[in-house]
């Protein structure tokens, strides 16, 4: 059905007109939570990238799988179960490789099982039947969406901590705001493209 | 994600005799995932772009959440510390399994309409965090009845949310026209950003409205 759109306007699609973020609202949990700091956002923008674009192509395959033995009713169950291992495969290697990085992310890493962002991924590409180089291209796009997304958050809230707001905008409230304001900005590329 | 889940687990209500009328209560209002706890955002902000929407939504949440907590319940002994957060998962996936074909069979416009976030449900941090915080640690009963209030408390909050964007943006509650045929729609709520702009206007009132029960408090204190 999709297959005829080039792979450059998937990447540009997914990563800047249908933000994951601030515009299909995927990985609001951690968007709003986890981007006080610079460092940390980005560093965990750079995880569930990792995981997106491994899980997506594990599921590309697992899903041929099971339209062959047409068990499809089982997609929703198999994708966790590959997220959720991906999940666990990445938090070793980080901590084999970097236990300042894996100190520093802490509980938030095992949370990227439930970060809707990463379930999302597979479940579009099977559901606009994607081919592989565009499922890759598709999850490549989408998690630099979310990791542009974290960053400037990330960067617009550490300016904010200097700064006085209003009492009411205790909480989520002055974050919801700033990303409404980005949300706005990022409905300019609309019609990049070209399709 | 459930990053606030273990706080969550501070708060939650012990086990009570009365048959868990007190954690229906609780997840009703003072543990409201959206209002109170912030989360399970991604549904709160995508599918409230009409009440009708966000009711579905908020009810297929209920149905997961009931199930998957009644479940988690009954394991809650079987399962070895280590992998219960993979069991937890398998078992909500298994729930949204069902919701995701009972939505189709009921209603394909329906199901058109929430698309990609019904199968997401399982994503949900609420769910997850209600698992953890509270059927992990109690029986099967107080547990359906938690997800009950939470389920009532998350539909209440996305129907609140849906009708400023539904009104604002469309002119309508429920598809009913309210305000005659001048009425400029403005655009802007049934957009994303509106999304976070009505979601926001909620929480500022909320905090309006506790700086306002506050207030006799500290005028007591100063005097």
């Amino acid at each position: 059905m999709n297959s005829n759109l080039s792979l450059s306007y998937i990447f540009i699609d997914s990563l800047l007109i249908h933000n994951f973020v601030l515009s299909v609202f995927l990985g609001m949990c951690s968007f709003i939570g986890i981007s006080r700091k610079q460092a940390t956002a980005t560093r965990l923008g750079l995880a569930v990238m990792f995981v997106i674009v491994a899980s997506s192509a594990l599921c590309y395959g697992t899903n041929l799988i099971l339209v062959h033995y047409q068990t499809e009713y089982l997609r929703i169950i198999l994708y966790i179960v590959i997220i959720a291992a991906m999940v666990q495969f990445t938090e070793m290697f980080i901590k084999k490789t970097s236990p300042a990085l894996f100190r520093e992310l802490g509980i938030f890493l095992p949370l990227i099982t439930t970060n809707c962002a990463v379930l999302a991924v597979p479940l579009f590409q099977t559901s606009r039947e994607y081919t592989l180089a565009q499922s890759v291209v598709f999850s490549v796009g989408a998690s630099g969406g979310y990791l542009l997304a974290m960053f400037l958050m990330s960067v617009i809230r550490e300016h904010m901590e200097l700064s006085d707001p209003a009492d009411l905008s205790r909480g989520a409230v002055l974050t919801l705001i700033i990303a409404g304001i980005l949300s706005l900005s990022f409905m300019g590329f609309a019609g990049m493209g070209g399709g | 994600m459930g990053h606030k889940g273990d706080d969550a687990g501070q708060h939650g209500v012990a086990y009570t005799p009365d048959g868990g009328i007190d954690a229906f209560l609780s997840g009703l209002w003072e543990q409201n995932p959206v209002f109170m706890q912030v989360l399970g955002m991604c549904p709160t902000l995508a599918i409230t772009n009409t009440v009708q929407n966000a009711i579905v939504m908020g009810l297929a949440t209920l149905f997961v959440l009931v199930c998957s907590n009644a479940m988690v319940s009954m394991v809650r002994k079987l399962v070895p510390k280590q992998v219960r957060i993979a069991t937890f998962i398998l078992l909500i996936a298994t729930a949204v399994t069902v919701v995701d074909y009972l939505v189709k069979a009921l209603s394909v416009p329906m199901y058109r309409a929430l698309g990609p976030f019904i199968p997401l449900i399982v994503a949900n941090c609420i769910i997850l965090g209600r698992a953890e915080a509270f059927a992990a640690k109690n029986p099967v009963i107080p547990s359906a009845m938690d997800g009950l209030g939470v389920g009532a408390g998350f539909t209440f909050a996305l129907a609140c949310i849906g009708a400023i964007r539904e009104t604002l943006g469309a002119g309508t509650f429920l598809g009913h026209p309210l305000f005659g045929n001048h009425f400029q729609p403005w655009i802007l709520f049934q957009l994303p950003p509106g999304g976070f702009f009505a979601l926001a206007m909620w929480l500022a009132g909320l905090n309006a409205w506790r700086r306002y029960q506050e207030r006799p408090r500290e005028l007591a204190e100063a005097a």
